[in-house]
């Protein structure tokens, strides 16, 4: 099935670590591997650390290419958060900006062919949105104390609507880590999947003889089209998750609306 | 194409799953080579025919190494990467402000070396057209005496050549008498006879009275 265009999710062992939990036989408990997944968080941790740092090296005043796009990027990131989370949000600017690089670069490797696209996997997105939301509550709480809650009770409403706002609110906020990961999810699995059968019908068609190769014209310019739309999709999904993320974050620090 | 049976045996439930290969159809053993196949597929992994994103056998690993490489992460932009670029650009920034407030500085010291020049200017050229001024009236007055004392010089050397003229006159015209006394006795004594010349003097002073 070398068109299956959902072989390329599935998650291989590369090595096993061990078994948690079960009872010793064979298939029971959770086995802890490294897994083709795990290799492509790593590789991309090495990348954004190599080139961030490589390109840094010289710390010149007058940057060359490498250090100019290192420094463009952290710009980017920093305005971001000084944008969405005010002065204060950057103490978080280190998060954002891991956060966002690890997305992107996870994104783009995805794009290679024969690369596995972690962010395609929903406990990872899922993964990453409640540490953005642990980060949001445990500093929300810790800066604010009590007053944090004051982000359910939006200032100047009426008092006989709080009844109605507060539970939308509190609603609205526990579907912020669903949103954030599935958001990244669908769109990169989703993404993958058409990318998959566009190419793969090119492959069907073209081995139906001469017709079937004029007939694969089509999805083959589909094929390419889609290719730069992922690649539009990777950067804007790794952007809104920092962004979301820098919002929730100025909930943390700023809790009344 | 399978019939599923659910036995009641004792206190356990059973699922029994039975494939029925009797009631052949067309479509049935595609399916069954299709299930086959994908089974082949990931029969080494996992196997499971879950789509791999809910496969939750994977999702301890992946949480792990998540958390891993997360942290990794996190700990090598937070306290290398981003310190090292931050600091690039603050010291760029300074630099360039500092340089700003530099050129700030030298750019009021060029003005103020322009004001200056421009005031020493006007007045050497105010004092300039003074000297100038004052050159032209020393010149003027000068000129005025010279030409006074010239004048003055001339108008006495004129007076004097005129008495002188008017002494001359006066003695020439002191002369004509005689002349015309010894002219008339030449004359008369040429054409008369011998006369005197007491009686040609009367006759002419007769002559010149008349």
């Amino acid at each position: 099935m070398a068109n299956d265009p959902i072989h390329q999710f599935v998650i291989n062992d590369i090595f096993t670590l061990g078994t948690i939990g079960g009872d010793g036989t064979a298939g029971s408990g959770t086995t802890i591997a490294f897994t083709n997944s795990a290799l492509f968080m790593v590789l991309t941790v090495i990348t954004i650390s190599v080139y961030l740092l490589l390109s840094t090296r010289g710390r010149s005043l007058i940057p060359n290419r490498w250090q100019l796009s290192s420094e463009m990027t952290y710009e980017f990131v920093a305005n971001m958060v000084r944008s969405s989370a005010g002065t204060e949000g950057m103490k978080f600017f280190p998060f954002v900006f891991s956060l966002f690089m690890f997305i992107f670069i996870g994104n783009m490797f995805g794009m290679v062919p024969y690369f596995f696209t972690f962010t395609s996997h929903i406990i990872v997105t899922f993964a990453l949105s409640m540490l953005v939301m642990t980060v949001v509550v445990v500093y929300g709480f810790l800066k604010n104390g009590p007053r944090f809650l004051k982000l359910f009770v939006p200032s100047g409403v009426p008092g006989y609507i709080i009844p109605i706002v507060t539970p939308i609110e509190v609603i609205s906020f526990l579907s912020r880590p669903i949103s954030l990961s599935v958001r990244l999810f669908g769109n990169m699995l989703a993404g993958h999947i058409t990318l998959k059968v566009f190419t793969g019908f090119v492959v069907s068609l073209g081995s139906l003889g001469a017709l079937g190769i004029l007939g694969s014209v089509l999805p083959l310019f589909m094929g390419v089209a889609i290719t730069a739309l992922e690649f539009m999709v990777s950067t804007v999904q790794a952007y809104v998750f920092a962004v979301l993320t820098a919002m929730y974050l100025n909930d943390a620090i700023h809790p009344s609306h | 194409m399978a019939r599923i049976t659910i036995a009641q045996a004792g206190d356990t439930e059973t699922v029994v799953v039975t494939p029925e290969f009797d009631s052949v159809g067309g479509d049935h053993t595609l399916s069954e080579g299709a299930l086959l196949e994908s089974t082949e597929a990931s029969v080494d992994e996992h196997h499971t025919e879950v789509f791999p994103p809910f496969d939750s056998t994977t999702f301890a690993s992946q949480i792990l190494w998540l958390a891993i490489s997360f942290a990794a992460l996190y700990f090598i932009m937070s306290r290398l990467a981003l310190p090292r670029i931050g600091s690039v650009l603050e010291e760029r920034r300074d630099r360039i402000e500092g340089d700003l407030v530099e050129a700030d500085r030298l750019r009021k010291k060029t003005d103020d070396a322009i004001a200056s020049y421009e005031t020493a200017l006007a007045e050497a050229r105010s004092r300039a057209h003074v000297i100038a001024e004052q050159a032209r009236a020393e010149s003027k007055a000068r000129i005025d005496t010279e030409r006074q004392r010239i004048e003055d010089d001339l108008s006495k050397k004129v007076a004097e050549a005129e008495g002188r003229i008017a002494g001359t006159k006066q003695k020439a015209l002191d002369h004509v008498g005689e002349i015309a006394s010894e002219t008339a006795q030449a004359v008369v004594g040429q054409l008369l006879g011998k006369v005197s010349i007491a009686d040609a003097r009367k006759a002419v002073a007769t002559v010149g009275k008349e």
